[in-house]
């Protein structure tokens, strides 16, 4: 292989941000076609096509009239080595702004843009963390120097260097629920920065760990602000919500955009039904339209807000949402216990490991949460 | 593996697309029938190879994973 010509790469951080803004861009996605079709890039004005690296290692004849002349070409692949191959092989066919993307789908996966959601009453902001490779949604409250942050990711050091930067006492680390479909970093961020860990403990009862209680209607206090619990099971049977500040509600996998929370992930979709039911139909309806839903996922970029965000008001889901609009009990049944998308990638594992039953190596944690998150029906 | 194995290929710690890359040179000098087995340490040859394999109408004949190596057989079309 000849590698003379230096590649001009790309980071997933400059690539998320023009997705983000809604730019025009070309991606060849170099990975195989089945890996592709489960999950990749997506974006309003993202073009994308696929072809396998191993269709291309003599050159890229076979594809030259798909490319674009006039612009950008990013190509990405599975971690970034046969992206760097087929970039070359297309430079030298000639096309002259050809990146390769830096650590390909994998860093995609990980990558963390913090968005600004809003101001809190009493000064202070939320902010949502948008997980663009995965559609996970983590929060930070900041309210007169302290913070709390809600269903936290992974990778630690983008929420880290944040709360760094801007001077914050992280005081509290709240996660809606266990998580199915990614591994939580939320107890390992309590530790680090000295805040306290809560967990529903109905999700909680074969976690290895101490942790707080999270329980119907308590309290914290986060600077001037007010963080309270809801409790509304139907994901799994300990998921709770937040409403912060009178303004905000953190929905975790209960409520999202468009589409409702899947009872299944646990394996008790019959039991829970009801309770999915229930939480959706009546306890969200009694609380005010006015407020601003935040889930912990989103499914599609037709979710995503001008500014990159994700988040709708209450009162306009109950317009919108179809999941929210199944007048007849049997068909909301039928709707959320039968033909469900296929279950996250390892959702087990994840499930353990958030308990703390296993503790597979950060190789092992990457592997287990890629591919998109499916936490939803619609 | 029992049966004929008439080359093996060493890419273990190697990253992609060079698994594939020696695999696809590697079976240039076979003839039609010949099997040539493969090592290699890359999760994601796996797959790739597997699809690899069935778009140059090669065939996969068994694969197995032995303490972190992925082997593969594969039958050249």
């Amino acid at each position: 292989m000849d590698t003379e010509t230096a590649v001009k790469t790309i980071t997933v951080k400059e690539l998320a941000r023009k997705v983000l803004n809604h730019e025009d861009l070309f991606i060849l996605d170099a990975r195989n076609t089945d890996d592709f079709d489960d999950w990749k890039i997506e974006g309003k004005n993202v073009e994308i096509i696929n072809t396998p690296y191993f269709d291309l290692l003599e050159g890229v004849d076979s594809i030259e009239d798909k490319l674009p002349e006039n612009k950008e070409i990013y190509v990405i692949c599975a971690k970034g080595g046969s992206s760097e191959f087929v970039a070359q092989q297309i430079s030298e066919a000639g096309f002259t702004n050809v990146y390769s993307v830096e650590g390909g789908m994998k860093a995609w996966s990980e990558h963390l843009e913090p968005i600004k959601i809003g101001e809190l009453k009493n000064g202070g902001a939320i902010y949502q963390f948008v997980r663009i490779g995965k559609g996970c949604l983590s929060y930070l409250v900041e309210s007169n120097g302290e913070g709390a942050m809600i269903d936290t990711n992974r990778m630690l050091e983008p929420y880290e260097t944040y709360i760094k930067e801007h001077n914050i006492k992280l005081t509290h680390v709240l996660d809606t629920h266990l998580h199915a479909d990614h591994i939580s970093g939320g107890r390992k961020l309590a530790e680090k920065l000295g805040a306290t860990y809560h967990l529903p403990p109905k999700d909680a009862t074969e976690v290895t760990f101490d942790y707080q209680q999270i329980n119907d209607g308590d309290e914290y206090e986060v600077g001037k602000t007010t963080i309270k619990a809801v409790y509304s099971p139907g994901h799994t049977i300990g998921s709770t919500s937040f409403i912060i500040d009178d303004q905000y509600l953190l929905t975790g996998d209960i409520l999202f955009i468009d589409s409702i929370g899947r009872p299944d992930l646990a394996g008790k979709a019959e039991d829970w039904v009801g309770d999915l039911r229930n939480t959706l139909y009546k306890r969200y309806k009694d609380l005010a339209d006015n407020l601003l839903v935040l889930p912990a996922h989103y499914m599609g970029i037709n979710e995503m807000n001008e500014d990159g965000s994700i988040s709708e008001k209450l009162g306009a889901l109950y317009q919108k949402n179809h999941g929210l609009n199944i007048t007849d009990e049997n068909e909301f049944r039928k709707t959320v216990t039968e033909n469900l998308p296929p279950q996250p990638n390892s959702y087990q594992e994840i499930r353990e490991t958030n308990m703390g039953k296993i503790t597979p190596d950060e190789e092992q944690q990457r592997e287990m949460e890629i591919g998109p998150n499916r936490c939803a029906v619609r | 593996m029992t049966g004929q194995v008439d080359k093996v290929l060493d890419c273990k710690g190697l990253a992609c697309p060079m698994p594939i890359v020696r695999t696809k040179k590697e079976m240039d000098t076979l003839t039609s029938g010949q099997v040539l087995e493969i090592h290699a340490t890359d999760k994601g040859a796996k797959n790739d190879l597997t699809a690899w394999a069935n778009s140059g109408g090669h065939e996969l004949i068994k694969d197995e994973e032995e303490n972190g190596v992925l082997k593969f057989w594969i039958k050249k079309g």
